[in-house]
């Protein structure tokens, strides 16, 4: 457990002066002193965090904790600073709330955010998503019996992938209307190609003594795709499936841009971004980030159960 | 499936060419006809309205030839690309090269800042460990946020402290592009195996010299795989950077102007040049990938 005492020492030292910072200083003007001390806990704080994160220790349950704690404790530190700036230095609130506003206006205004989460991710993000990404799994499948198709649609969907497919936005806003339809065909379109892709890719990675395996054994195509290249081709499914979580989320609130019901994630930030109601549009950031996030972590969980034979994650 | 005989057909959809060529021929005929099926019913309102007898050839013209319709033709999108590209004056507020030159010019500004900002964080990532530990997982994070749903407040809250025009779209893209720049060379950059880490410590090499000599080149198609989808996403940012600012400039701005008008062909003549931006970006570095990779002494 060596080096972890003089790390909680650093660690404690530097958050203790922070709190003692954010109590003492209310409002505006700071001086050089206060950036001096910024200055000063934060190296404190990083020589406590390069401790920790160099500490070893006998079993793994510290080490994980460890582990995990140093992005979190630098995570915090970022947001101390945050505050501490905007606090002290009297940064106007148009340019950058500090967070403890932000915070607020999360609980505050708690009802409105429910409904743009509603409207946004309930609706046009998980149909959006479950859609494309399920009619890009079906062609790869299609593709997988026709050989003609899939080397004609690879290409197709490598060069799909690097187009700028956002822009759609306005034409299915054109197509479908300002409600969430033409948000989650824009969803659609996007994340077909990544799950096409990978599909193909994934269903084309099974080895070769494996299929002559189940050849020998006179398996059907469906019997082999179940038993042997669906299983393979799992990880790959599963890297689409994570990048089109965030290019979802993503797709929604900017078609939200071209015109939308008066509710929704893309909208608020846009129209509170006219009115400089800055705190109103970061808990819209924080929000999506949330999302984002967990979403993107159901989908790795789901990961994890599904592939956990995959070496890399496999224990050591 | 006896195919014995290799004619210049068997041979041509062998390959990748001869599908390709296919299905886009199968894409244009789709496109041909959806903007007959979607724009019908304008025009059968149209003839209605004119008194006209029309037949199924006169519906077909009419959809095709539509001024605002809800899917233009492909041919009327090449005839406005054509038109606001080669025939108007590359100064004038209508020319798509004046608008994808402030587009392209935001793209390989951020494009960049983007890259030098990945690898700079890759080599502290790769050597300073308390940085790996605190930074790798926000950097993973940082992905889960839709920055280009907060492009707005970033344009607008750089345009309070005075930042206006080029830089804040630069910004977002920079932002988009660190990411796949700073994982893939933080791949690269601890691709070299152990032998040849120890190789590299019997000569005595210092960290500089290892670096140099071994790290840096092993990173170099990591680095370029990053680079392509770096290009394609600092485009994408670049173009969503356009649309708070008032669809002044640039190929968002087109979309945006379009979608507010009804612009229909003008929305898709900016969208198919972006496209088109794209694939060539991509192309080039592509390029400039295999030209590096020659100069280091690769074999073709």
């Amino acid at each position: 457990m060596s080096g972890l005492r003089p790390a909680l020492l650093f660690l404690g030292i530097a958050f203790a002066g922070a709190f003692a910072m954010l109590d003492a200083h209310t409002g505006g003007a700071a001086g050089a002193g206060f950036a001096l001390s910024l200055l000063a806990l934060s190296l404190l704080g990083w020589r406590g965090l390069t401790l920790l994160a160099n500490a070893h220790f006998a079993d793994g349950r510290g080490q994980r904790v460890a582990d995990l704690s140093v992005p979190v404790l630098f995570g915090l530190w970022i947001v101390f600073l945050w505050q501490a700036v905007t606090i002290g230095f009297g940064v106007p609130q148009v340019l950058l709330p500090p967070p403890s506003m932000i915070v607020a206006r999360i609980f505050g205004s708690a009802d409105i955010l429910l409904a743009d989460f509603r409207q946004t991710f309930l609706q046009a993000v998980l149909i959006g998503y479950l859609l494309g990404c399920g009619s890009g799994f079906l062609v790869a499948l299609i593709a997988d019996r026709v050989p003609f198709l899939q080397r004609g649609l690879l290409p197709l969907g490598n060069l799909a992938s690097a187009l700028p497919i956002v822009g759609v936005a306005p034409i299915m806003v054109m197509w479908f209307g300002f409600d969430w339809p033409s948000k989650a065909a824009v969803v659609v379109i996007m994340t077909f190609f990544p799950m096409l892709v990978n599909t193909v890719a994934g269903l084309a990675a099974a080895g070769h003594q494996e299929r002559e395996l189940l050849g020998t054994y006179a398996a059907t195509w469906g019997q082999s795709l179940l038993a042997l290249r669906l299983p393979v081709a799992m990880p790959f499914i599963f890297n689409a499936l994570k990048i089109n979580s965030t290019l979802a989320l993503i797709g929604a609130i900017v078609a939200e841009f071209f015109g939308t019901p008066i509710v929704g994630m893309g909208f608020r930030i846009s129209t509170e971004v006219g009115r400089m109601n800055l705190d109103m549009v970061w808990a819209e950031i924080v929000l999506a980030a949330v999302a984002g996030s967990l979403f993107y972590g159901a989908v790795a969980l789901a990961e994890r159960r599904v592939t956990f034979w995959h070496p890399s994650l496999r224990q050591r | 499936m006896a195919a014995a005989k290799t004619t210049p057909i068997t041979r041509l959809l062998a390959g990748h060419a001869g599908p390709v060529a296919v299905l886009g021929l199968a894409f244009l005929g789709l496109w041909y006809a959806g903007a007959v099926w979607l724009n019908a019913d304008l025009q059968i309102d149209a003839f209605a309205r004119a008194g006209t007898d029309w037949g199924f050839s006169d519906l077909v013209a009419g959809t095709w030839a539509q001024e605002r319709p809800l899917l233009p033709a492909p041919h009327q999108v090449l005839a406005e690309m054509w038109k606001t590209i080669a025939e108007t004056g590359i100064t004038s507020k209508r020319s798509l090269v004046f608008h994808g030159w402030v587009t392209l010019s935001s793209t390989l500004l951020g494009f960049a800042a983007g890259t030098l900002l990945g690898i700079l964080l890759a080599v502290g990532i790769v050597h300073v460990r308390v940085l790996e530990k605190s930074l790798m997982p926000w950097i993973i994070a940082s992905q889960t946020i839709p920055i280009l749903a907060v492009a707005p407040m970033v344009i607008v809250v750089l345009g309070a402290i005075g930042l206006k025009g080029l830089i804040p779209k630069a910004v977002i893209s920079t932002y988009l592009c660190f990411f796949p720049v700073a994982i893939g060379m933080v791949k690269g950059l601890r691709a070299p195996d152990l032998l040849q880490l120890d190789l590299m410590w019997t000569y005595s090499a210092s960290a500089r010299q290892t670096f140099f000599y071994l790290r840096w080149p092993t990173a170099l198609p990591f680095l370029f795989a990053g680079l392509k989808v770096a290009i394609s996403i600092s485009l994408v940012g670049a173009i969503i950077a356009e649309l708070p600012t008032g669809a002044q400039a640039g190929l968002g701005a087109r979309l945006l102007a379009g979608s507010y008008y009804g612009q229909t062909i003008q929305i898709w003549s900016a969208l198919v040049t972006a496209a088109l931006m794209a694939a060539l970006l991509v192309a080039l570095m592509g390029g400039i990938e295999r030209q590096v990779a020659r100069l280091m002494g690769a074999r073709p």
